[in-house]
Order: structure tokens, then C-alpha cells, then sequence
């Protein structure tokens, strides 16, 4: 799961939704692979602005990347910068997720994590 | 100028949807000028020779696009014709190498007949060499026969187009992803050529985000990845992503194809509890002027949901309760263990498109498109109604038809939110009120099931055949 999906992802239980913190969900024991893949810019920046920046800057510093500008880059910026769009590239696209847990901040509910692959179903209780 | 496609005479309905979506694609101005579900042959018109091979060189259902040099329900009418369209173009073509061949559907023709047709254009004045292989140019005489012509004996074709071939579409590609050369399929894998299709028509294109909320084993983002899109899945069932966890995945299905690269994430999740953050509706048009992008992360949602006859149609929860009341304890319990397996109960088939609808109305960006497959039953009376939301605006309905029931394959676009109807938007919540179903077993939700399992007969009727004989 590459870190780009992290960003689109949220605590499932209803209850958490209105809240501020069950976003973005939190890696726990998380490891990481990353594979190298072409770099699309297009693609980046069709996605820039769907990006919840002050979210994707939480995820890369509590996955150990250097931590982001506090401001996201404009489309301009990414058509400019070389080495801006390679980082996000990296850090987006190339990184994922493979084991570990995403923890709620708000309810505390762990999702597992195996294979790349989350498990977002919910026991009945939480329904 | 006009320009002749020749389509395949398969998924009749789907072959204006798919065009027109790729005209959408690529920015291109597309009038269809003739079109019939009954014939392979349409013209439109175009505004140049290159937007004409823009425009099908991802078809899966156009073959080829030609040049409309002429047409006529006789030969002689399509000599006149060639003569008034294309005189003026004749020069160019003097030197070129170049074939003239005869394409006839439905019917044939002797090779001394072929030649006699071909040299009766001989006015043309090509004085070029004639290549059979990798000509400059070429030129096919199209005949339209009617259904059955040889074993009845008739002597002409309905119709003539002359053409000079321009392009070939994606034919090539459903063969490339062909289930059976697949790694990893279940038993409700959508086919290859369909999902191509349906992966047009709802604009895949490079760059873009697509989802598919009931992913099984990948068909659709398999599809929509290969026309370079993002791909993104779920699947209430982490079972069918996973596979056998070695060599038959979803995973390995991307890896097949050399596509790993356009594979966003898969994660299991039940679209009655998503976690894919979205906003309430109408409420991201705040001052931004944006085209709906924030808030809003998907350009295309494509997929086939179970119609719970083959795949059952399950969420999350418990089917009764007070039947059952240790379940919900007892879940409490044992949640965190990692085998835990959450319950599932039945769920009704049309409040999952609803579902569908109000998550897409949510997660696509402007113009964004849905694009889901539908079963109905082919008696009107028993005929499922198309879904509607205030926020989507149908673009195209195709079916594909088999003995009783037929599917439908339904594609919406997201409306601007300054261009929704306030009026629409109570009426649907009133409708919601007051349609919801109730009821707990899989035949109450869901009455295509019913329909299927009792082979879609109607109610009986007192007519006087029905009375037993006396």
C-alpha cells in the first residue's frame, strides 16, 4: 500500500468520522519497502491538490522521512523543482507499506496490516 | 470531413458510449452522422485525419477508421459519389503504393467479381505500385449484405462505403489480458474485453485515480491500469485479494502485465463502513473555486457489485440480533485477535447501489465518472429501474443480454455542485425515506436474486389455459 493510499484513508467506525483525529490513521511497527518506479508528473500533479498536506507531513515524519515543508508546492512548483517532484515521488509513490498496524487517534482501533494489503472490516460492536 | 468507423458486431450497445467517451478523452468534437445497432458501419464526422486515429486507437470495439471517400445503395451511386467528395484529393495519390481490397459483411464474392469491382474505380488514375504489404495507402470497398445472403441467393449487398484506411483500434489489447492466460481469477472475473470497455467508457486515462469498491481479483483496475491510470481497490472479502498469498494475487495479476507500478493499494473494507475520508455533500463548494478536487480524490469509480446470485451480498453486522445475542459480546471479546473474522449480514442488492451512488456522488472530482454493471430481468415487468442520484447525471446505459436476464453496464458523471438541483436533492431525500427496505434473509433484500431463483416466472395468472382440465 503505497503511502500516497495512506493519505485517503480514515478511521472506518462512523463515530470518528466528525472528528479531527482519526485522521490520518497512525503506522504503527510499520515496514516499509520501497520500488522504484518511473516518475509520472502528470500524475502528481493531478494529485497535488487532492493531498491533505498537513496529514501527509504527520505520516512521512512518524515514518521517518525528513520532515516536509510546512506549505505544499504548487503545480508550479512541481513542473520546476526536479528534486521536489522526486521526493514526492518517492515518498508518494514509491514508498509502501507492507506489515505493521494503522492506529486510530481517536478511538484507538488498530488496523492490521499484512502484505501490503489493510484490513478495514469492523466487529459488530463498532458497526 | 466524414470518416467511416468499422465496428466489431458485438456489444452493439456499448459502441457509441465507448467512442463517444474516448472523443471526451482526448478533447476531440465528435456528430455521428449514421449510426445503426444493426450494422458495423458508422460515420461521424471529425475535424481532421489525426483527430480520427486519436480517436479509436484505444477502442477495444472499433476495428478500423477510414476516410469516407464515397457511399451508395449501388454500385454506380458510390462511383458518383467518390467523384463528387474526393476529385480533388485524386492527385495526391497518383504515386503512392498503394492496395484496394473489398471487405464484405456478411457476405461473399467471387475473386473474378472482386476484380471486376476493384478495376471499375480505375478513374482514380493511381498509377502507383501495388503492394499487398505495408502499401502507402489503402483502400477498402466495404459492402453491407444483408443477414443470410449466400444460402439465399442474393446477388448485391444493401450498401457500399469506399474508404481509405487511417487506423486500427485496441483490438489486441483484450487478448493481451485474456483470463486465460491469467494468473489469478475467481469465478466472477469480469472478462477482459468488457472490462477494457468499461474502463473507456468510465475515461481511465494516464495520470488519473480509479477505484473499484468490489475489486475481487482486480479485472477492473487490472483494465483501467493498463490505459496507465492509478488503481486503487477494496473488497470486503480480503480472501479474493489475497489469493493463495504466493503466485495467485491480485498482486501477481499487476505483475503480469508489468503494471505493479500503477497499483495504488488494495485493502479489505465494506463500502457501508469505508474508510476513504470524504466530506459531506455540498459541503467542499466553499470559496475555492477548484473543479471539486478537494476533498474529493477519485476520477473514476468502476465496478461490478455481487448481485448476491452467484457472489453473496454481504456487510458488516449481525443478521439478527435477538436471535444471536452472544455474537456481539462475544466480537467484543475476541476483535483484536488477528484471526478474528468480523460478521457479515445480508444486504439488500438496491440499497447497495444506493450506497454506490452517494459514495461516488462523494469521492469523484467534477466530471468524474461511475460506471457500474447492473442484472435485470428482460420481462418489463420484473425490469430493475436505473439508479438516479441529484449529484449524478447519466451518460450512458449498454447491455449486454442473455436468456432471461440481462446486464446493464450504467455510467454516470458527477455534476458540478453549482449545477445540482436543489429541487432533486429533496426529492431523493424524501425517496429515501420512504424506499427503504426491509427485511433480513437474502431473498426479502434482494429481488433480483428472488427473480433468478425462480427463473424470473411471473406471478401466476388466473387465464383459463392455467385451470387444470376437468
Amino acid at each position: 500500500m503505497k503511502v500516497l493510499t495512506l493519505n485517503f484513508l480514515t478511521c472506518a467506525v462512523k463515530a470518528c468520522k466528525t472528528t479531527n483525529n482519526s485522521f490520518p490513521l497512525h503506522p504503527k511497527d510499520a515496514e516499509l519497502v520501497h520500488d522504484e518506479i518511473e516518475i509520472n508528473r502528470d500524475l502528481l500533479v493531478n494529485v497535488l491538490p487532492r493531498i491533505d498536506w498537513t496529514a501527509l507531513r504527520t505520516t512521512s515524519t512518524e515514518l521517518g522521512f525528513p520532515t516536509l515543508p510546512e506549505q505544499p508546492p504548487t503545480a508550479e512548483d512541481l513542473q520546476q523543482d526536479e528534486k521536489m517532484l522526486k521526493e514526492l515521488h518517492a515518498l508518494l509513490l514509491e514508498t509502501q507499506m507492507m506489515e505493521g498496524k494503522l492506529v486510530c487517534g481517536h478511538c484507538g482501533h488498530e488496523y492490521a496490516v499484512r502484505e501490503g494489503i489493510a484490513n478495514f472490516l469492523l466487529p459488530s460492536h463498532l458497526v | 470531413m466524414e470518416y467511416l468507423i468499422r465496428f466489431s458486431q458485438s456489444y452493439e450497445t456499448f459502441r457509441l458510449p465507448e467512442i463517444q467517451a474516448l472523443a471526451v478523452l482526448e478533447g476531440i468534437d465528435l456528430k455521428v452522422v449514421s449510426y445503426s445497432l444493426e450494422s458495423p458501419f458508422c460515420i461521424v464526422k471529425l475535424p481532421s485525419q489525426d483527430a480520427a486515429k486519436r480517436l479509436i486507437r484505444r477502442s477495444i470495439l472499433v476495428q478500423t477508421v477510414h476516410e469516407l471517400w464515397g457511399l451508395g445503395a449501388t454500385l454506380e451511386a458510390v462511383h458518383a459519389d467518390v467523384r463528387e467528395r474526393t476529385s480533388h484529393l485524386w492527385d495526391q495519390y497518383l504515386t503512392c503504393s498503394f492496395k484496394f481490397t473489398i471487405d464484405s459483411y456478411q457476405g461473399t464474392r467471387s475473386g473474378e467479381r472482386k476484380i471486376d469491382i476493384i478495376n471499375s474505380f480505375a478513374y482514380l488514375g493511381f498509377a502507383g505500385p501495388i503492394k499487398m504489404r505495408n502499401p502507402d495507402q489503402e483502400f477498402i470497398l466495404f459492402e453491407d449484405w444483408p443477414l443470410n445472403s449466400t444460402p439465399l441467393g442474393i446477388p448485391d449487398p444493401k450498401f457500399y462505403f469506399l474508404g481509405r484506411y487511417l487506423g486500427t483500434g485496441a483490438r489486441d489489447l483484450p487478448k493481451k489480458l485474456d483470463l486465460k492466460k491469467r494468473r489469478y481469477i475467481s469465478t466472477t472475473s469480469m472478462d477482459a474485453e468488457l472490462a477494457l470497455v468499461t474502463a473507456n467508457i468510465a475515461l481511465a486515462a494516464p495520470g488519473k485515480l480509479m477505484y473499484d469498491p468490489f475489486v475481487g481479483t482486480g479485472s477492473f483496475p487490472i483494465a483501467c491500469a493498463e490505459f496507465g491510470a492509478l488503481s486503487f481497490g477494496s473488497d470486503i472479502d480480503g480472501r479474493s485479494i489475497r489469493g493463495d498469498e504466493k503466485k495467485k494475487t491480485l498482486k501477481a495479476n499487476f505483475e503480469q502485465y508489468n503494471l505493479l507500478g500503477r497499483l495504488g493499494g488494495v485493502f479489505t473494507a465494506d463500502l457501508t463502513n469505508s474508510p476513504i475520508r470524504r466530506l459531506p455533500l455540498g459541503g467542499d463548494n466553499g470559496d475555492n473555486n477548484d473543479s471539486g478536487v478537494k476533498g474529493r480524490l477519485f476520477d473514476g469509480i468502476v465496478c461490478d457489485p455481487p448481485y448476491g446470485v452467484r457472489e453473496g451480498l454481504r456487510v458488516l453486522g449481525v443478521r439478527d440480533p435477538e436471535k444471536c445475542p452472544w455474537v456481539i459480546p462475544k466480537g467484543k471479546e475476541m476483535y483484536k485477535l488477528p484471526d478474528f473474522i468480523p460478521p457479515r449480514k445480508p444486504y439488500s442488492f438496491l440499497a447497495m447501489l444506493d450506497d454506490i451512488l452517494q459514495f461516488s456522488a462523494r469521492t469523484l472530482v467534477d466530471n468524474g465518472r461511475l460506471s457500474f454493471w447492473m442484472p435485470t430481468a428482460n420481462d418489463q415487468d420484473q425490469e430493475m429501474p436505473v439508479p438516479t442520484h441529484p449529484y449524478l447525471e447519466i451518460v450512458a446505459v449498454c447491455t449486454q443480454a442473455f436468456n432471461k436476464w440481462s446486464r446493464r453496464l450504467i455510467t454516470y458523471r458527477r455534476i458540478p455542485n453549482a449545477q445540482v438541483d436543489p429541487g432533486a436533492v429533496e426529492k431523493a431525500k424524501e425517496a429515501q425515506e420512504t424506499g427503504k427496505l426491509l427485511g433480513k434473509t437474502a431473498d426479502e433484500l434482494n429481488p433480483f436474486r428472488k427473480a433468478y431463483f425462480t427463473r424470473f416466472e411471473s406471478p401466476p395468472t388466473n387465464t383459463p389455459d392455467n385451470e387444470p382440465v376437468q
